[in-house]
């Protein structure tokens, strides 16, 4: 029983650290530029697939430094082309585009990597068992954990104590006012978005090593992380952070207990928030409205 | 009914107005004698009047209100999967699957409104998105209920009446095109009478400039509420015609993807036009009939069509009609 126990609580933490670096992303672009990424999900199955086409001349470890980067490039220039565009319209129209968006990211990577489910393979001292005996902790796993604590640690360091960090924190709050002291605003939102697809793309590498990968990997994850922004609070990092924790343990645990709920239990959350807490976890008054 | 009285509330224009109206509604009677002479069928005009309803309820609240939801499918679903539900298991009986489908959409939003009236813009839109799909996962995993994965089945439309009054929708195609016709003719008449009236008016007023309409003195999170709430019903209400048409209740009409064909739909059509969205669903159910019959990749060119319509064409047909004519 202790042992189903443990199993479980660490799905739920490595299903709630995908959705911990997915949502931070898509948080970080919903609060500086006011725009719901319905193809962050893209971007993170993109990561993964550049990985997987790179793995083979890179290695897994260059390819794990390198397609997060070529991900986050390849959204610096979706944003700079188009997204761009439309920021200053009715959200109507950034939602319609991003959804678009993802449907044809989500084609195109059928058509270039094929309909059908591809591993990514993994090196073979990851791929062990930490222990005999407890043979789900694998040394991935273990790895996986460490990188998403890092990149996490890392994100909130830089937002803290660099310039463009601080920036990008007194933007979400006023960005007309960053603008007026002659901040270049369409920089920031630029390597704002950029910063986001990073988190998506290495969040795609390491899904890709766990679960492999299929045109529709990034669709599963996204309703969550909409729920873990929520949960948290809109216009809180750390809240998003907590929220994405929470919910993927509550879906592993629920997993283990009764199967069908597992889904259904995220939702219950978000409703239960909704209800008795609007702003979320860590939401400031007055930041949803 | 009175075709003035379905007129959409423009100031202005008012003669214009009413022949183009003639029009219209000349075209909705007479679709199953000219559609099928251009290469099309019934069932696919049937489906126009279902997603137009439908797109045209979302307007409501779009377009006219200026309240953003991403997650309208979820009540166009319940309408389906009540009215299909309804007819599988209670009574063999249309018009109950149309009320009862109808009352479970409506008031799951209504309630589900409550929740999310102070909410705005974007946020409003993903606390929409993130409930809608609740209902999605709800049909897929409930299997012995729902039919699951393969949608509801077993189930068909009933004639409606009695003895000598009967109307047998269930025969066919072009009896029941008229039969949604008629319940299309009466929701855009009692949607145009309520963007007509003091309500409709205000709900207006709130789109242009929420915080001015709160210091004049009106409840703006009651009538944002109230908005929702009726357009959801009639989202419901086109729902459980589109389950009467197939015969069948699909997941995919609870997914979020619907959501955003409605969103397009009025978008393409013209978000602050009355008509606007019936014009988007027949450009629409065209596109995507004609693009799935050529490729397969259906889902590339329909996201082109996004892209391209939020970059280039953002008042959508009628109002780039209405701009020109007012210039």
């Amino acid at each position: 029983m202790a042992q189903v126990i443990l199993y479980n609580v660490t799905n739920g933490l490595i299903i709630g650290t995908f959705y911990v670096l997915m949502a931070l992303g898509l948080s970080l672009i919903l609060n500086l530029s006011n725009v719901i990424n319905f193809a962050h999900g893209n971007f993170l199955a993109l990561g993964g697939y550049l990985a997987f086409t790179l793995s083979p001349t890179l290695g897994y470890w260059g390819a794990l430094l390198v397609s997060p980067i070529l991900t986050a490039l390849i959204g610096v220039a979706v944003e700079r082309l188009m997204i761009r565009r439309i920021y200053n319209r009715d959200p109507v129209y950034s939602l319609l585009f991003t959804f678009g968006l993802a449907f044809v990211m989500q084609d195109l990577a059928r058509y270039i990597w094929g309909p059908n489910p591809v591993p990514l393979g993994l090196p073979d001292a990851l791929a062990r068992p930490v222990t005999p005996d407890l043979f789900f902790i694998t040394w991935y796993r273990v790895f996986m954990v460490v990188v998403v604590v890092l990149t996490v640690v890392g994100l909130f360091v830089f937002l803290r104590r660099s310039r463009i960090g601080l920036r990008i924190r007194a933007g979400t709050l006023d960005l007309e006012t960053v603008a007026t002291l002659g901040v270049n605003v369409r920089h920031l939102r630029t390597f704002n978005f950029g910063l986001g697809c990073l988190l998506a793309g290495l969040s795609g590498v390491l899904a890709a090593g766990q679960i492999g990968l299929n045109p529709n990997l990034g669709d599963d994850l996204l309703m969550p992380s909409f729920i873990a922004i929520i949960v948290g609070g809109v216009g809180s990092l750390i809240g998003t952070l907590l929220g994405g924790l929470l919910i993927g343990m509550a879906a592993a645990l629920t997993t283990a207990l009764y199967p069908t709920a597992s889904e259904a239990v995220i939702y219950a959350i978000l409703m239960a928030v909704l209800l008795l807490r609007p702003r979320g976890l860590m939401g400031e008054e007055g930041m949803m409205s | 009914m009175t075709t003035a009285a379905l007129a959409p509330p423009v100031k202005g224009s008012a003669k214009p107005n009413q022949l183009v109206l003639i029009a219209i509604w000349a075209l909705l009677v007479t679709v199953p004698f000219w559609l099928p002479l251009l290469g099309g069928y019934t069932a696919l005009a049937a489906k126009v009047l279902v997603f137009g309803l439908a797109a045209m309820a979302l307007n409501l609240l779009l377009g006219f209100t200026g309240v953003l939801s991403f997650g309208h499918a979820a009540y166009f679903g319940l309408g389906a999967y009540g009215a299909g539900l309804t007819l599988r298991y209670l009574v063999h009986s249309t018009p109950l699957a149309i009320v009862a489908g109808t009352l479970l959409g409506g008031i799951a939003g209504t309630l589900f409104g409550l929740l999310i009236v102070r909410r705005r813009g974007v946020y409003f839109a993903m606390c929409t998105i993130a409930f809608g799909q609740l209902w999605y996962y709800l049909a897929y995993s409930w299997n012995g209920f729902t039919g699951g994965f393969d949608g509801l089945r077993d189930f068909h439309r009933e004639p409606i009446g009695f003895g000598p009054l009967t109307f047998d929708i269930a025969a066919g195609d072009t009896r029941f095109y008229y039969f949604l016709l008629a319940i299309f003719a009466a929701s855009v008449a009692l949607m145009g009478l309520l963007l007509r009236s003091p309500f409709g008016r205000t709900l207006v007023a709130i789109r242009e400039n929420e915080r001015r309409a709160r210091f004049l003195g009106i409840p703006t999170e009651r009538h944002i509420w109230l908005s929702f709430s009726v357009s959801c019903f009639f989202t419901a209400l086109a729902g459980t015609m589109y389950a009467l048409l197939n015969n069948f209740a699909d997941p995919l009409t609870l997914h979020y993807s619907l959501s955003g064909y409605f969103v397009v739909m009025t978008v393409i059509g013209g978000m602050r036009t009355f008509w606007g969205p019936l014009a988007g669903a027949v450009v629409f159910v065209m596109l995507q009939d004609y693009i799935s019959s050529m490729t397969v990749n259906w889902m590339s060119f329909i996201g082109v069509i996004f892209m391209l319509v939020v970059l280039f064409f953002p008042r959508g047909l009628l109002g780039t009609i209405r701009r020109r004519m007012a210039s």
